[in-house]
Formats: structure tokens, C-alpha cells, sequence
């Protein structure tokens, strides 16, 4: 059976806007693709541990010193807007009375 | 049309500018007047770069008259998936979001070619963001077959495939998450390598799926396959899964050492339903070319490897869905004006940016991860993948090499799938579980369908046995001579 999903909550949790037309066709998308990935719990049993990573490495260090970096300029360059040396952004919080 | 210079290989060519019979400027002109002749019917680039790869060439030909050694790579004219980040030079993803962004930094593979003296011709076209098996899920319209202008190359590394089976290259560089350099290979007539994940450094290619991605090869011989590997492989401090230069990094050397006793698992679950009688008879002949050979061949069993779409279709989308969290319209890339505070201006952004396919796995990563569904989606797909490492692992105790075939079809026309997600996907289904894996395949043109269009073979061999693979692939290879040239070259 698909997989009912509440695509409004899930499209506000990834930060993304999509129209009715998207919205519909994605709710039976989903639903459908989410059917079949369901079978991985057909065969993954309890005593399954997950893996991550198929080649697992940790610890992995480096000499912790400075490096050639970017300017301030290189890293501002493509900003969509920048002012005074920052990245500049719509209002992020309600202006206080 | 005659073979020229940008038919030749590699190897072939490198050969020949060492004793300076040919320059590379002239390789360059080559490749350039291919360009200038198929590009508008096969439409493999996103940005070309003629004036840089000419000036490198001339500069090379200076350096080559003082008699200085030369680089595998130097002077051979590459192309570079437009997800390898390139310093000063446009890198889209095939994305709305980033038509504009030019990085301020190059991937390491590149930087490796590009510090032996590789010319860059420009970059390719590829499904966005790479997720896709087609190229039309570029923003920027298909890449086009060049064994048939009506069909996809394959994906997502299509631009890179095709250029190589045109010519407008010698050889080019992908990226595999799920087989999107093996299958475009296949689809294309050329020799793909997806090596052991972590053997060729991921900095600087714009993540899609962290755990699966790996820079790949394209080109049209497997001697070719091994030169270009051995570039651009080894540890690089800057991405921190990227694995220890180890003993096997001459990938050349052990090439001619045939077959003989090799030991050769024939994939029985790749031969099933869905797989077109075309490419099973081809892949089923190269088996019987292997055996010829004294290959020692029998067949073995993958049972999680039906899984293996579904963990991927739950893993990718999830990596992905955290990966592009990064394209808010804040530090780079588009950003839609005149929102009325930065949560709009984000969705908005994303809305207007994303194409049918990233938001729908951005959407499908999201859900899977998100409170409530993460243990039965992706905690689950990473059960799955643990299966599938075990099974290959089975698999090679007692085999060197196994065989299945690269994809079940061959190249699809444009249009056939794009409107059926399930379908797509089962383009990959072969090609994933080494991914999942993370062991290294490689496929290698094994022969024409009915409708004269390639069929590729997979040889997968167990993690960093890239050698291994090479030199099974290097005997059929030569075993099966096949001179495959598309026939938009023939007129």
C-alpha cells in the first residue's frame, strides 16, 4: 500500500516551497517510492548492526596549522548580497517595539 | 569522417608526443574541431573552455621543446563533470540554483590532472545535482547519445560519456553514487571506472550522497581507465574518508597478465526479468570469452542485492536532503528577492532553484530522516547495506572477479522514462550494491544490441582490488576487439 505522507510538514522541514500542482504530485510519488524502500524491513533483523560507512575510519587527523585560506573578498564573491564585508540576509527575527 | 587525433587514446597519444612526433597543440585543435563539429547535435558541455586549453597546450609544448619528462596526463584533452568544483571556471550541478557560481577553489582530482599538465575542455552536463540516469534532469536540457541523437547517453555523468564516445575528448571525469559513471558508460560504448570509495579523493565534488560518492573514469580503452586512475588517486589530507596511497597504485603494470585461473562469479540475479534479451546474450557471449580464456567461471549468489534499490533509494535521498540544506541563498548561488524574512527567502529560493527530481529526494531524505519514520526508513536501508557488504564479502572469498551486466537496457529514448521515478531508478539497480559497498566496478563495451546500440559489462572486484579489475577488463577487452565507433562519426 502506498505510504501516506503530510507533505506540508515535510516540505517546511526542508526549507522548500512548492505549489499545489507539486504538492499533490509528490504526495503520490512518495507514497509510491516510500512502498517499495519499505521493503528493507522485510530483511533487516535485529541483529543487524548498521553501517554507515562501507570502508569505516575514524580518528582521522592532521597537523592542525595554518593553510593558505580565502580572502574575505574570494569568499564574498559569490554571495547573493553582502555588505561591510558580511553576508547580507532578509530580516531573520521580529523587530522589538 | 576519418579517426584523427581525438580518436586516439590516451596512452596511444602520450606515446607519441614523448618523442615529439605530435604536439599537443595539435591533440588540442584536435579535439576542438570535434567539438566545433558534433557538439551542437550532441550537447555533452555546459561550458566550454578553448582559450585556457589552448594556452595550456602551447605552454606545455614549451615545456616538453626543454626536454623536461612528461605526465601520463600531460597534454591528453579532458572533460570534467560539471560537479567537480573548478577555480574561476562556472560549476552549475546542472542546477538553477547555481548557473552563477563560479568556486573559489578545484577538486582535488582536478587539481591532481591539472598539475601534470591536462588540458581542460570544458565541463559536462549531467542530471542535477547528479541525481538522475538520463541527463534529463539537467536544468539546462540532454545530453543526446551519440549512437542515436534520439536517446539518452545515460546518467548522471552523461556529458562525460558522450563527449568521450564522440571524440570531443580523450577522456573525462564523473562521479558514481549509485552508477551514474558505469551506467552512462555503458550506454555510451566507453570503459567507466568507479573506484573503492574513498580511493580518489571527494574534496571538492559537490556532495550529493557522502557516504556513496566517488570520483570516477571515462575513456574509450581500459589501458586509459588504469593511466587516469593512477592521476588521480590517493590520500588527500583534505577529505578525511579518503584512503592511504597502498601497494596495487601501478594500475598499469599488471594489465597484460590475462585471466588464466582467475576465478570469475557470474552474477545470477542480474540476469532475471527486466533485463533485455539484447544485453543478457552479449554479457552471457563475454562470459564465454572469459572462460576461453581460462578464466575459472561459475555462478554466485548476491540475495540482498534486490535490496539494494530500496537502501539506496532511502540512504541517497537522506545524505542528499542534509547535503543540500547548503543552498539557502545566503553565501552563494541564487536567491529569489523580495522575501520578508530569511525562512521565506530560504523555501522561496529552493522553490524556484530545485528541479522536479532534487526536491523530490530532498523531500523523500527529509521524511526518512525525520522524527518518527528515521529508524524505519533509514536506520533499516543501513541494516540493508550491512547485508549486501556481507554478501559480497561471501561472494569473494572464493572469487576474484564478478561479472553481471553494467545496466538491464541499453540507451532509452528521451522522454520514455521521465515521468515515471520507479523506472528510472531501476536503471541503477546493478550498479548500486557496489556503491552500497563501496567495492570498485568497472564496465566495458561487450557489444552491440539489435538496435546497434552498446552493451556494457560490469566487473566488480572486492575493496581496493582496482588492479585486479583492471586486468580482467583489459583481457576481454582485447579478447573481444570490438572497434566501436557511434555512428555519428561514420559520415
Amino acid at each position: 500500500m502506498p505510504v501516506e505522507i503530510d507533505v506540508d510538514h515535510v516540505a517546511r522541514l526542508a526549507r522548500l516551497e512548492l505549489t499545489p500542482e507539486e504538492k499533490e504530485r509528490l504526495r503520490e510519488q512518495l507514497g509510491l517510492i516510500l512502498e517499495h524502500a519499505a521493503k528493507v524491513g522485510e530483511v533487516a533483523a535485529e541483529d543487524v548492526p548498521p553501517t554507515a560507512y562501507a570502508i569505516p575510519r575514524s580518528n582521522v587527523f592532521r597537523p592542525d596549522r595554518p593553510d593558505a585560506m580565502l580572502t574575505q573578498e574570494a569568499a564574498l564573491a559569490n554571495a547573493p548580497d553582502a555588505e561591510d564585508g558580511r553576508f547580507r540576509v532578509p530580516r531573520i527575527a521580529e523587530t522589538g517595539s | 569522417m576519418t579517426a584523427e587525433l581525438c580518436d586516439a587514446g590516451a596512452w596511444e597519444l602520450g606515446a607519441k608526443l614523448d618523442i615529439g612526433e605530435i604536439t599537443a597543440a595539435e591533440v588540442i585543435e584536435s579535439c576542438l574541431a570535434r567539438v566545433e563539429e558534433v557538439e551542437e547535435r550532441v550537447r555533452a558541455f555546459l561550458t566550454l573552455t578553448p582559450e585556457v586549453a589552448r594556452e595550456r597546450a602551447a605552454e606545455l609544448d614549451v615545456h616538453r621543446a626543454s626536454g623536461a619528462p612528461r605526465s601520463p596526463v600531460a597534454g591528453i584533452p579532458l572533460a570534467l563533470k560539471d560537479v567537480l568544483a573548478t577555480k574561476g571556471i562556472r560549476t552549475t550541478c546542472g542546477s538553477q540554483i547555481l548557473e552563477e557560481y563560479v568556486p573559489p577553489y578545484d577538486a582535488t582530482a582536478w587539481a591532481r590532472l591539472s598539475g601534470e599538465g591536462g588540458v581542460l575542455v570544458g565541463k559536462t552536463n549531467c542530471d542535477e545535482f547528479a541525481m538522475g540516469s538520463s541527463t534529463e534532469n539537467s536544468a539546462f536540457g540532454p545530453v543526446h547519445n551519440p549512437w542515436d541523437l534520439s536517446r539518452v547517453p545515460g546518467g548522471s555523468s552523461g556529458g562525460s560519456a558522450a563527449a568521450v564516445a564522440a571524440g570531443e575528448v580523450v577522456w573525462a571525469l564523473g562521479t558514481d553514487t549509485g552508477g551514474s559513471v558505469r551506467q552512462p558508460a555503458a550506454l555510451c560504448g566507453v570503459v567507466g571506472m568507479k573506484p573503492t570509495y574513498g580511493l580518489v579523493s571527494r574534496y571538492g565534488l559537490i556532495a550529493f550522497a557522502s557516504s556513496l560518492d566517488t570520483v570516477g573514469t571515462f575513456t574509450r580503452g581500459v589501458r586509459d581507465a588504469a593511466l587516469l586512475l593512477g592521476a588521480i588517486a590517493g590520500k588527500d589530507p583534505r577529505d578525511a574518508t579518503s584512503l592511504d596511497d597502498g601497494p596495487g597504485r601501478d594500475y598499469v603494470g599488471t594489465l597484460e597478465k590475462g585471466v588464466d585461473g582467475m576465478r570469475f562469479g557470474v552474477v545470477q540475479e542480474a540476469f532475471g526479468e527486466g533485463v533485455e534479451p539484447g544485453v543478457r546474450d552479449a554479457v552471457r557471449a563475454a562470459v564465454e570469452r572469459i572462460s576461453a580464456m581460462g578464466g575459472r567461471v561459475d555462478e554466485v549468489s548476491l540475495p540482498h542485492a534486490d535490496y539494494g534499490l530500496s537502501a539506496y533509494y532511502l540512504i541517497a535521498p537522506s545524505e542528499a536532503s542534509s547535503n543540500l540544506a547548503r543552498y539557502d541563498g545566503v553565501r552563494y548561488g541564487l536567491r529569489v528577492p523580495d522575501a520578508s524574512d530569511s525562512i521565506e527567502m530560504m523555501a522561496r529560493t529552493r522553490g524556484a532553484g530545485f528541479g522536479a527530481e532534487v526536491k523530490r529526494r530532498v523531500m523523500l531524505g527529509t521524511y526518512a530522516l525525520s522524527a518518527g519514520y528515521y529508524e524505519a526508513y533509514y536506520g533499516q536501508a543501513q541494516k540493508v547495506r550491512t547485508l549486501i557488504i556481507r554478501d559480497y564479502e561471501r561472494a569473494f572469498a572464493d572469487h576474484d572477479v564478478l561479472i553481471s551486466p553494467t545496466s538491464p537496457t541499453t540507451a532509452f529514448t528521451i522522454g520514455e522514462r521521465a515521468d515515471d521515478p520507479m523506472a528510472m531508478y531501476l536503471s541503477d539497480v546493478f550498479t548500486i550494491p557496489a556503491n552500497l559497498a563501496g567495492v570498485p566496478a568497472i564496465t566495458i563495451p561487450c557489444g552491440l544490441d539489435a538496435n546497434r546500440l552498446p552493451v556494457g559489462v560490469q566487473l566488480t572486484g572486492p575493496v581496493l582490488a582496482e588492479a585486479t579489475v583492471l586486468r580482467a577488463a583489459h583481457a576481454l577487452e582485447a579478447d573481444l576487439a570490438l572497434a566501436l565507433r557511434p555512428p555519428l562519426l561514420a559520415a
